[in-house]
This record gives C-alpha cells, structure tokens and sequence, in this order.
C-alpha cells in the first residue's frame, strides 16, 4: 500500500487539475492564481486598505501593539483552524471543537490547580485525543455523516459541560501563563506555538505518506480504497489530530483566562469560524484540495479586518456583516476561477 | 414509503412512553399543547427537508428566526394595526433570504454551507446593528396568538404538513429529489437544476418566516431565540432517515424526526434528565438512530464527486 499511496495522491491532489488555461492574458493571469496565492493577496490588500483608512482617521495602524494583537487573536482560530483543515481535507469536517475547546480549558485549569502543569497538558492531550477518536471511529465504523457524528459529539460534550459546570473553574499557575501573555520581541508566544503546529501539519501533508493518504481520501475515498489505502484509519487519525488541535487551543486560552471557562470554545465561535476561515483559505469544503499555508493566510485576513475594524471603532455587528460578505466572496471568487 | 416506517415506529414508541409518564397526555389538550411546542421545529424541518434532498445545507434558518423575531417586534413595537403589513412584510422577508442564499449557491457556485454560514453572520450583524444590540420594541397582540394559541398554531402545522406533502408529490418533488440524486442526470433529462434548488432555498426561508412567526408569540421576544435552531432542524431531518447529500428521504419521515426528537425532549423532561444532560442523551441518541439506519442500508452516503456542487 505504501508505494500505490503517493500516486493516487498526486492524481487527485494535483492542484492545477481543473483549472483550464484560458487565452487572453488577464485570464491566463487569474488562472494561473492558486487560490492560496489570492488569500495572501488579499491579505496584502487589506493590509493596505486598512492602513490608509486608520492613517485617514488619524491613527498608526502597523504599530508593534497592533501587530501584537494581530497575533494574540489569531493564534487559538489558527491553532483549530489547521486541525480543522485536516479534516476538510480528509473530506471530513469537525463541528466539535467549540466545545473541546471548553473542556480542554477546564480539564487543563482543574489538574493544574491539583496537580502540575506537566499532568494539566497530558490530561488534555489524552481527552482531545479520545474525544477524536470517537469522532473518527463514529464516522468509519458506523458510517455516520461526519456532520452528524461531530455535531452529536459536540451535543455530548455541552451536556457533560453543562451538567458539571456553572462558570469558571480551576486554576492556572503563573508558571503556565506565560504561555498566553509573554512574547519574544514582537511575536508573541502563542503565534509560535501556532507556527508550530501549522508547521507539523504542512510538514505532515507534504512531506509524509500520511498527507498523500489525506489527500487521496479527500479527493475520492473510492478510489483511495481501491488504491490500497485504509481510508478508515486515515480517517480516524485524522480526526484525533484535529482535536489534538482543539486541545491545545483550549490549553492556550486557558492559559490567556487563568482558569477553565465552559464558553470560551462557543462565545468565540470557534466551530464554523474556523471552517470558514479553512474555506476563506482556498482550501475545497468537499475535500482533497488545499492545505495549511491558505487556513493561516485566511485566519490572518480575518484577524486584520477585526484589528482594522477595531481601530475604527466600529460597531461589532458590522463586523459580521462584512465577516460573512468576506467568506461569501472570496468562495465565489475561487469557484468562478475553477469554472472559467 | 417502507423505509420510513423506522421513524414512525420509534416516534410512536416515545409518544407511549410520554402517555405512561403523564396521563395527560392523552387528552387531546395535552397532545394538543405538545403538537403545539413541536410546531416551529416541524415547519423548519419540512423547509430544510426541501434544502437537504436537494443535496444542500441551510445553515442559515436559526438566525433567520431570530432576524424574523427581532423585526416584527421593532416594527410593531406594540401597535395591533401594524400586524398584518408586519406580517406580510415577514414572509417576504423570509422568501427574499431564501432567494438570495439560493441564487448564490447556483449561480455563484459557492458551496452551500458557506453561502448559508455567511447568511447567518451577515443577518445576525445586520438586525442587532439595526436595533442597536438587543431587541428592542413588542410584539401586539393579534401577532402572539399565532403561536400562543393552540388552535392556530396546529392548523398552521397542519397547512405547511400538508402543502409540503402535496408539493413532493408534484412534479417539482420528482426534479427536486432527481437533483439531489444526481445533478448531472436530472440536468440531462430536463431539469432546470439552478431553479430548483433556487426553489428549496425559498421554501426553506418560507419555513423559517412562518417559524419565526410562531416562536415570536410561543417563546416572545429575545435574541436567543432562533439559537440553533439549524442543527436541531437538520438533526430532525436526519432522524427521519433523509440522507445528508440529497436523493433519499420523504417530507413526511422528516417532520416525524422533528416530532420525534421534540418527543424525547418532553420524555427526558418527565423523567427529570432535565437541563444540561439532556443534551448528552440526544447527541447519544442522534448518533444512534443515524448510524443504524446506516446499518441497515450500508453506504447511503457517498459523495458524488462528479456534481459539480460537490467538487468545488
């Protein structure tokens, strides 16, 4: 199996596969644009806009603080938002992580008041992982909609929430918190640790058998079986690594909140928030198609418009009517430039 | 039709279970009232029946309620002479939402869930940046009584039951179920696909006006109202045994799913697993009744990646 992986791979990951070369030159152009490359654009143009419209109110808008800022907001979208591309590009996708998120914040606060932060983080390694695994295991072993299982998980998980806590629990050593606040010069340390795991998970993709396999699997689950692959266990690793994700955002936030909070993962909407910002990325919704490096341009344009956005003073719902436009937009954007 | 027998059984089980617990029940005010509670999550169920056959996902349909609650209550805001305009301007509303979601998804190409999960951030921000944060202004009286009142509100099931019955046997149904099926084939044989899918979005936006306009006199005014609403919808119409990915599945099964799942929430209520654990039971649940179905018709769900819709 380990040598009919990466060809099938390639066939269905390849990522000019359908998009027709036209003959006028600003078509050629466009066409030629991955939609990877239109996020980063697009980045590069909001940036932009927002500096000449901060300069217009008579602010700085590219200040260390701001850049700072950037930075600290994306950093827990981005660290869910690259499990979440794992699982898009399995042809999966994950509506559990809010909740995991919270879990994993109380898990962490609560072992970490009666224990140690080493134990903390293993607790919420070993409950991420297992919450994946049900995850991944409903969907293979029995053939429910990734949909559904995710969203009946995530229903699981309120309850225990709900049931067990009323508010903020626990509690997170100073030790721990440096996590969340410190930074080396202008990058803060949780946009390392963010570069990090996007880092593994690029590394994963393009580089090891097991990202030909997602890509395989994503693209045709069919076929991928067929190849040799064992599109199940694909699946479940890939679900385990996702909500390894979700875990390690819910540690980063708990250690930004100084304890456990039960919605933190939903008051930031963090479950289609960050398939949006997965799409956003150029990455296809039905799988197969897309990777790391557009989820992280995606989740950066998101935490631009919010950091010009707020610099503006402007009213936070605005901010979801131009949020939602955005997405929309930039969807239809890369399905015309696939269609023409 | 014996593929829907599944649902109809398990929702006549519960519907045993609640009579065994409350006596009450039996009469008809105390079938009434529950027909009553169900109704707005019946009539969003039939809406995205129509979204979901078709190969769809609206996602948009708990903060369209929302939006719907929100408006009539400040455009209102008290006055009974203003309830019949409101109220037409409401269902306008709601098919105009449809319309838009569904002119995206087709001519736009852009998936579904996006279009519809864009939808719900853009009128989520737009209604509360239009009241100014919180609902403001009430609702009249003449406006409540269609949701309060239980006659009302069951005729008004009883109406959306039977229209959306009649329609999935119209030839609109036939092409809607061929499109969900395999776009490329209903494409082929006639079927102006865009068009009706267009349609679905519609119906589904029609559903959630109607909807909004019931929970508005039920549960009155707040912003919450409308809160995941979409999931619970899509879960009834799941447990009704229609297949995410469209193709398969019957309106009727899927307003029994809604019934069915406001049943377990009234029997997890008479046996005190109230509040927080309730929502532990119905993921277990969910998870149960979705994957032995899945048993029984092993692979009913495979994505067809040569639609076009799929692939992008």
């Amino acid at each position: 199996m380990s040598t009919t992986g990466p060809r099938v791979a390639e066939a269905s990951a390849s990522p000019d596969g359908d998009g027709r070369t036209g003959s006028g030159g600003p078509r050629r152009l466009w066409t030629a644009l991955d939609p990877t490359k239109v996020v980063y654009l697009a980045l590069a143009a909001v940036i932009a806009i927002g500096w000449v419209l901060v300069a217009l109110d008579g602010g700085a808008f590219l200040t260390t603080e701001t850049i700072v800022g950037i930075q600290q907001r994306s950093a827990a979208l981005g660290i869910v938002a690259v499990g979440q591309t794992l699982a898009i590009l399995a042809g999966s996708l994950d509506l559990s992580v809010a909740y995991l998120i919270s879990l994993s914040s109380l898990v962490a606060a609560e072992v970490m008041e009666a224990g140690s932060v080493p134990g903390g983080v293993a607790a919420v390694i070993g409950v991420s992982a297992l919450v994946g695994l049900v995850n991944g295991l409903v969907i293979t072993k029995l053939h429910v909609h990734a949909f559904i299982a995710t969203l009946g998980v995530a229903l699981i998980i309120k309850g225990v929430l709900d049931h067990l806590y009323d508010g903020p629990a626990g509690r997170v050593p100073e030790s721990f918190q440096h996590l969340g606040y410190d930074r080396i010069g202008p990058i803060p340390v949780s946009a390392l640790l963010w570069a990090a795991v996007a880092g593994v998970a690029w590394f994963l993709l393009a580089k090891s058998r097991y990202g030909y396999r997602v890509h395989a699997v994503g693209g045709d689950v069919e076929v991928a079986r067929l190849s040799g692959i064992r599109t199940d266990r694909v699946v479940v690793v890939t679900h385990v690594l996702c909500s390894l994700c979700a875990g390690i955002a819910g540690l980063l936030l708990a250690s930004r909140l100084g304890a456990g909070v039960p919605t933190v993962g939903t008051d930031g909407g963090y479950d289609l928030e960050s398939i949006a910002a997965v799409v956003l990325g150029g990455t296809a919704l039905a799988g197969g198609k897309g990777g790391v490096a557009g989820t992280v341009g995606g989740v950066l344009l998101l935490a631009v418009l919010d950091s010009v956005f707020n610099q503006l003073e402007v009213n936070s719902f605005f901010k979801d009517v131009v949020r939602g436009v955005v997405i929309v937009a930039a969807v239809a954007l890369y399905a015309r430039r696939r269609t023409s | 039709m014996k593929r829907n027998l599944p649902i109809f059984a398990v929702l006549l089980v519960l519907l045993a279970a609640i009579a065994l617990a409350n006596p009450f029940f039996l009469e008809p005010a105390g079938f009434l009232a529950f027909v009553k509670r169900a109704a707005p999550l019946v009539i969003l169920a039939a809406g995205q029946y129509f979204v979901i056959v078709s190969g769809e996902f609206d996602l948009s349909v708990g903060s369209l309620v929302t939006a719907e609650v929100v408006i009539a209550a400040r455009l209102i805001d008290g006055n009974e002479d203003a309830t019949w305009p409101v109220l037409v301007l409401l269902i306008g509303f709601g098919l105009l939402v449809g319309l838009v979601n569904g002119a995206v998804t087709t001519l736009l190409r852009v998936p579904s869930f996006i279009t519809t999960l864009g939808t719900m951030l853009i009128l989520t921000g737009a209604v509360f940046l239009w009241t100014g944060g919180a609902p403001v202004g009430a609702l009249s009286q003449a406006f409540r009584v269609f949701g309060r009142d239980t006659l009302w509100a069951v005729l008004i099931l009883l109406a959306v039951g039977v229209a959306a019955a009649l329609l999935m046997r119209a030839d609109f149904g036939r092409t809607l179920v061929a499109t969900g099926d395999n776009e490329r084939a209903a494409a082929l044989s006639g079927v102006r696909v865009n068009r009706v899918r267009i349609l679905a979005f519609v119906l589904s936006g029609l559903a959630a006006a109607v909807a909004g306009i019931l929970l508005g006199g039920f549960a009155g005014v707040s912003a919450q109202v409308g809160q995941g609403l979409e999931f619970s919808a899509i879960t009834a119409v799941v447990l009704g045994g229609v297949v995410l990915g469209g193709g398969r599945g019957s309106v009727v099964a899927a307003m029994a799913g809604a019934l069915t799942l406001e049943a377990l929430f009234t029997l997890l209520n008479l046996y005190g697993i109230s509040g927080a654990l309730e929502f532990t039971v119905q993921g277990v649940i969910i998870i149960a009744a979705v994957a032995a179905g899945a048993v029984r018709l092993p692979r009913i769900f495979t994505p067809r990646k040569g639609d076009a819709r799929v692939a992008s």
